[in-house]
């Protein structure tokens, strides 16, 4: 078995922590981290509970594979419901900090109700302790994950933390771990700080001693091992350009979006991309880039570690930010760039490490921010309003308003509350590029029509990395589609989807998924875990969670009408490159998608359909 | 002959797979906190640093055992902690000086590399060759290959 077989249940409200078995019943179905994790929250919340009060629950989990020599087995997955959407929140982080929970002897910790005071979790093995975090309280998350250890003498221990955005409760703070790698998207931070949790610290000693057959364990992932290295992608162009390979790509493709998508290419593309953070700066003769880093475990290493220029007006006079730190990735770079028109690659730095230090999601907020300077160039914002002049392409103002969010001051708190109510509360909703409330990352629906049908029906909100459809239409991955039809597109989704649940449940990386397909992880589910692991049951159980996610989500009230795009991605075409003249195809795919996944015109899974799932 | 373990830090990406791989083979759990290699990060300059026992010719740690636990493996080289002899005096932990002697509070015993009796299992698992096993007496031919290289050989008119 890949598990320990062991949850701890932190009560807040009580300040009591237990241990109980894990539902191996459960297990068997779900497998781990995002499957078996949603399995336990829709068992025990209400889907129309309050994300942000007490009788939300959030659980921190990992899967069979994470803590183990599986390549990028070090992955743990946040499950909450979700503040900005409604939705189910899921979001999963790399780091050390999932591997390390399986090494104190845990599987999954889920948080209940809310503590009087703040509080941080601290586990040594099987000993788990609320501690007062009152002297935390306002603290950054690097600040906090510092003090931490010192406090405890101890600089092996991992930490997962929010920062002010999270006690502020900004609707897109993100949990942090590892100082620079994040459980991202959908605002897990804000429940976190709801919950008056700062932080979560690890320290296991005791390994994981289950696998059930090591030998054919070690063979076998030594053999995936290899499939990733020998790929152009993974073995190549991951570690040297990290994901930040992907924007002068899908710059050419007409698919970047562009100044709040009223745009699909960027002119500065090329000042923000990967092969800028290899070249020499002017200033100081330095690249950007100083080397890449892998999370646990991962023989990948897309992770960029880069270094701002010391003489930027960002940090000229800080120099807490001239260190080596994380950053830029692809997400990140588009979100604070091209969505806003900024090509000052250091500008963008500045404003990511910031989004590091005190949890924030950089998409969500780099989206937003782009809604902000659309609102102020139409002039339903003033200067007056947002305290600043905010005009696409400000580097100044993405500085500014990073700061003005990341600790709540002035408008900043109007932005933390993303861009659907932002736009809404000043009268342009059709504004906001969002689905079920959550901002799109990096590509156009209308260049890559794929993803249309992806964001529209994703459980969390928009999002890539449900069913990164881009593998396909794009790198020809497993085989290649032509991104500008919708044809084909609705099963192409389904597979990605179902198969993406099944890799994150099992504990790795998607990013494995550019090498491998559902029958490689498979005999590494296999050698680690007891029971029968066929692909038959493996491809049931992604379709199982995907239904279950979806249950969850009409259960708290979403419908057909939260599946679709913002008016402009299906009315306004794309002006330039590739795509010049289209449209999304949205309203085609959807229904045909609904047909192929066995739900009704709706968009609710027919009783048939959930008979043949087990749920 | 015997081989040693080569370490080039510029190449690792702290993934720790050695750690793992290390664990498993002396203890047959995937726990880096019982590895005999460790990946030290250094944050803020973003380098990652493995470290562990070089196999010194004099070597402190073998020296300073007063029971004679720690021995020379002859088809490797490694010295090599018997733990039916150590009694987890800890003298060699405070006579090494590089620290790549530690304690081990579940045996009770004193744990270094041994080299894996000559398939070093760190070697094997890194995946960037960050740790290779070279001959020991050229620890440096990758280095000397490199400037090799740069030489001008062009014939002179």
């Amino acid at each position: 078995m890949g598990w320990n077989r062991k949850v701890l249940r932190v009560n807040l409200t009580e300040g009591t922590c237990t241990d109980e078995p894990l539902n191996m019943q459960w297990a068997d179905e779900y497998l781990g981290s995002r499957g078996l994790a949603t399995k336990y929250l829709v068992a025990e919340i209400d889907p129309k509970v309050d994300p942000l009060s007490p009788e939300n629950k959030l659980i921190m989990s990992t899967g069979p594979l994470t803590g183990t020599l599986a390549s990028t087995g070090g992955r743990y997955t946040v499950v909450t419901k979700g503040p900005l959407t409604g939705a189910i929140a899921c979001s999963n982080s790399g780091g050390f900090f999932g591997a390390e929970m399986k090494f104190a002897g845990w599987d999954m910790i889920i948080f209940e109700g809310r503590s009087p005071k703040p509080v941080y979790l601290y586990v040594e093995n099987d000993k788990a302790q609320l501690i007062d975090a009152s002297d935390l309280w306002g603290k950054s998350c690097w600040e906090t994950e510092e003090a931490i250890k010192h406090h405890h003498q101890d600089p092996l221990v991992r930490v997962s933390s929010i920062g002010l955005a999270g006690e502020n409760q900004v609707l897109f703070a993100c949990i942090v771990n590892d100082l620079h790698r994040a459980a991202g998207r959908s605002g897990v931070g804000a429940v976190m700080g709801s919950k008056n949790l700062k932080a979560v610290a690890l320290r296991g000693t005791q390994g994981v001693s289950g696998i059930k057959d090591m030998k054919a364990f070690m063979k076998i992932t030594a053999e995936k091992k290899k499939v990733l290295a020998d790929n152009a992608v993974t073995g190549q162009g991951l570690p040297k350009f990290g994901t930040q390979v992907l924007m002068n790509v899908i710059n050419e493709m007409g698919a970047l979006p562009t100044r709040n998508h009223k745009d699909v290419q960027f002119e500065d593309a090329g000042k923000i991309s990967a092969e800028a953070m290899h070249e020499k700066r002017p200033t100081d003769g330095k690249t950007h880039l100083v080397t890449n880093a892998a999370c646990f475990g991962c023989t990948i290493a897309c992770g960029r570690i880069s270094e701002i220029d010391k003489g930027h007006f960002t940090v000229v006079n800080n120099p807490k930010y001239w260190g080596a730190s994380g950053g830029l990735e692809y997400e990140a770079a588009w979100a604070l760039g091209a969505a806003n028109g900024v090509g000052d690659l250091e500008a963008l730095q500045y404003a990511n490490l910031l989004c590091n230090e005190q949890g924030m999601d950089p998409i969500s907020f780099g989206a937003t921010i782009g809604a902000v300077m659309e609102l102020y160039e139409m002039g339903v914002l003033t200067k007056e309003q947002i305290g600043i002049e905010a005009e696409f392409g400000s580097a100044e103002a993405l500085a500014r308003l990073t700061e003005m969010t990341a600790r709540g001051e002035g408008f900043g708190k109007e932005i933390g509350q993303g861009s659907r109510r932002l736009c809404t509360k000043y009268g342009h909703p059709e504004l906001s590029m969002t689905v079920k409330g959550q901002e799109f990352p990096a590509y156009d629906a209308r260049g890559i029509q794929g993803m249309g049908l992806t964001y529209a029906t994703s459980n969390r909100g928009a999002c890539h990395l449900r069913s990164y459809t881009v593998a396909s239409e794009v790198l020809g991955i497993p085989v290649k589609t032509d991104p500008l039809t919708t044809e084909g597109k609705p099963e192409l989704v389904k597979a990605f989807q179902d198969a993406t649940a099944v890799f994150d449940a099992a504990g790795i990386c998607v990013f494995t998924s550019f090498a491998w397909t559902l029958a490689d992880v498979q005999p590494q589910i296999e050698a680690a875990c007891e029971g029968d692991w066929s692909m038959d049951k493996l491809n049931a159980m992604g379709e199982r969670i995907w239904n279950m996610e979806r249950l969850f989500n009409n259960a708290a009230g979403l419908t057909r009408k939260d599946d679709d795009l913002p008016p402009r991605l299906k009315t306004e075409a794309a002006k330039v490159g590739p795509a010049k003249g289209l449209v999304s195809g949205i309203d085609k795919m959807l229904p045909e998608y609904y047909s192929i996944r066995g739900w009704t015109e709706e968009g609710v899974p027919t009783e048939a359909t959930l008979a043949r799932l087990g749920l | 002959m015997w081989k040693s373990l080569h370490i080039d830090p510029k190449k690792c990406t702290g993934c720790l797979q050695c750690e793992m791989a290390c664990s498993v083979e002396h203890t047959g759990v995937i726990n880096p906190s019982k590895s005999r290699i460790k990946v030290f990060s250094f944050e803020t300059e973003g380098r990652k640093v493995p470290y562990t026992c070089t196999q010194c010719t004099e070597a402190w740690c073998l020296n300073a055992c007063p029971v004679d636990a720690i021995r020379i493996d002859a088809a490797t080289g490694a010295k090599q902690v018997h733990d039916d002899v150590c009694v987890g005096c800890k003298v060699c932990t405070i006579a090494c000086p590089f620290g790549t002697v530690n304690y081990n509070q579940d045996t009770g015993k004193v744990q270094k590399c041994d080299l894996c009796g000559g398939d070093p299992a760190c070697a094997t698992a890194c995946p960037t060759g960050a740790i290779t096993y070279v001959d020991a007496d050229w620890t440096g031919l990758e280095r000397m290959r490199a400037w090799a290289a740069r030489a001008n050989t062009a014939v002179s008119e």
